[in-house]
């Protein structure tokens, strides 16, 4: 018999997809029969009081959780996020009830032996429920109390060898696809630049001295499986120089039939015959495909690197062979202003060995958003505030016509004083000579 | 490095009957010269020596005097 009676709840369940309610109430039953005897060290009864606190917020229209506060590991300014329920007494398994973050591994490779001992911990010191993962990629352990934390932080840090993640004004804890560990398109090591910066930044991981958030994320390729592009201030995306490699041969025998397309992702339903005129050169966004006489050829200096032709045909279309990476900026979230996706700002990166290169750019945004950021504000909305090309400046990168959006519309390059020959001073008289009032 | 923290402490208690609790950029103006960066470390000793702590949303996190304002007592926390 469930402590708290949850109409609405239940309801959610009913539909086709796993639901979050029979994933809480199947660990409320684990708790209360509690095979393995675990001395729990908060409520038993946390996930019933949780399931009960929701089904007051949907009857109310209304939170009924308090967000923030001091808890916290000594020393560490994030990874803890305090959470107090404002129905104590209806509610006291979830009274408080803090979230802790962990920085997951790189490409979110695990052993099941670290997940057990994960989940050993966490049955033993919180609610046993987690989220994995949240939305920046961290492994999420929901709800426990502040005298748990500091034994979580020291169980996780010893016996696991994994630190907290960010949370507040901090590096979040960054993120990267899986890169070359599986993926025949990564044109750089997505896993190794994350973990470097992760290792090279931990301060800024763990003290805020940000005005807000900042997430750095790794794509190997413009395919985006972190859609770094749309999600982080400061996204990496793998790219490549020269021309997409093309084997004829192969493009022939899709276009015969003898290899699926998509390599038979779509395979649900019959879409006809493989048709290469209305799924890829017509798809292609920028025109740069043409398919004459049985050769298929790419004009490369048009290519804007969107991934469809290979994807679609990626037997016979390779990335190119001098790979790296660019840098673009200032995605978020609408929490303040709007969405906003990234603007290139460094177009080619070699993206190798210390990521030393990165590091720079990274650093030197951080240093001009640091003074000139107001509380509260992403880098993408300091960006906008005082111009991409204050930004360029800051990173040294020369402004080209491709960072101009919106030509006449939007001309946010603005010639300085220095860069036009002659300065803005003019003989006024001279120029009389020349043109009539 | 002394001085850099008492010229912090003696700004939060100059503020402490509007304010419990300051943004990170709050403390740059005292240090004109200085980059933020090593305002940072000066912020982070004082959280180690707990003459300060940390306060956060989740997503924004401020700093304050050990035990100020009254998010301890009103969560009946310690």
């Amino acid at each position: 018999m469930a402590k708290h009676a949850t109409p609405m709840l239940d309801q959610l369940e009913s539909g086709p997809w796993p639901s979050f309610v029979s994933d809480i109430k199947q660990e409320a039953a684990n708790r209360a029969a509690n095979p393995k005897g675990l001395d729990y060290q908060i409520p038993v009864d946390c996930p019933d009081d949780l399931l009960g606190v929701l089904e007051l917020s949907y009857n109310d229209g209304e939170t009924h959780w308090k967000h923030g506060g001091i808890v916290g590991v000594f020393g560490y300014g994030g990874g803890v996020i305090g959470r107090y329920c404002d129905q104590p007494e209806q509610f006291p398994g979830v009274a408080h009830f803090h979230t802790v973050r962990l920085n997951q591994p790189a490409g979110k490779y695990y052993t099941t032996d670290f997940l057990r001992q994960l989940c050993d911990i966490w049955d033993l010191r919180g609610s046993g429920l987690t989220n994995m993962h949240g939305a920046t990629g961290d492994i999420v352990l929901l709800g426990t109390t502040t005298p748990q934390l500091e034994e979580i932080f020291w169980e996780v840090t010893h016996d696991l060898n994994n630190d907290l993640g960010g949370s507040g004004s901090n590096l979040r804890t960054p993120a990267a696809c899986l890169g070359e560990s599986r993926c025949q398109y990564a044109c750089y090591d997505t896993q190794a630049c994350s973990y470097n910066l992760t290792m090279e930044y931990q301060d800024e991981l763990h003290r805020p001295a940000f005005p807000y958030k900042f997430k750095f994320k790794f794509d190997g390729c413009p395919n985006g499986c972190v859609a770094a592009m749309a999600r982080s201030d400061f996204s990496v995306v793998g790219t490549w120089k020269d021309s997409i490699k093309i084997d004829q041969e192969a493009v022939a025998a899709y276009v015969a039939g003898e290899f699926k397309p998509n390599a038979g992702a779509h395979s649900g339903k019959d879409w006809g015959a493989f048709d290469i005129e209305a799924e890829v050169i017509n798809r292609c966004p920028s025109a740069a495909m043409k398919w004459e006489g049985g050769k298929l050829a790419i004009d490369r200096s048009e290519c804007v690197r969107c991934m469809h032709c290979i994807n679609t045909m990626p037997r016979a279309l390779r990335i190119g062979d001098e790979r790296g990476a660019s840098i673009l900026c200032g995605a978020k979230a609408p929490i303040l202003d709007g969405a906003q996706m990234s603007s290139l700002v460094v177009p080619f990166v070699e993206a190798k060995d210390d990521f030393d290169e990165i590091k720079e750019v990274v650093e030197n945004i951080w240093d001009w958003w640091m003074e000139e950021g107001k509380n509260r504000e992403r880098l993408g909305e300091t960006m906008r505030r005082l111009s991409l090309q204050k930004l360029l400046e800051v990173v040294g990168q020369e402004p080209t016509a491709r960072n101009v959006q919106e030509p006449r519309h939007n001309p946010y390059i603005f010639f300085k004083e220095e860069e036009v020959p002659g300065g803005w001073d003019r003989d006024i008289n001279e120029y009389r000579k020349r043109h009539q009032r | 490095m002394e001085e850099a923290k008492n010229i912090i402490v003696e700004f939060i208690e100059s503020k402490s009957k509007s304010k419990s609790k300051f943004y990170f950029n709050d403390f740059l103006p005292l240090f004109p010269d200085m980059k933020p960066r090593e305002v940072k470390k000066i912020l982070s000793a004082l959280v180690k020596e707990e003459v300060m702590e940390y306060w956060s949303s989740g997503s924004t996190t401020m700093y304050g005097l050990k035990g100020a304002g009254k998010q301890a007592a009103a969560e009946h926390e310690e």
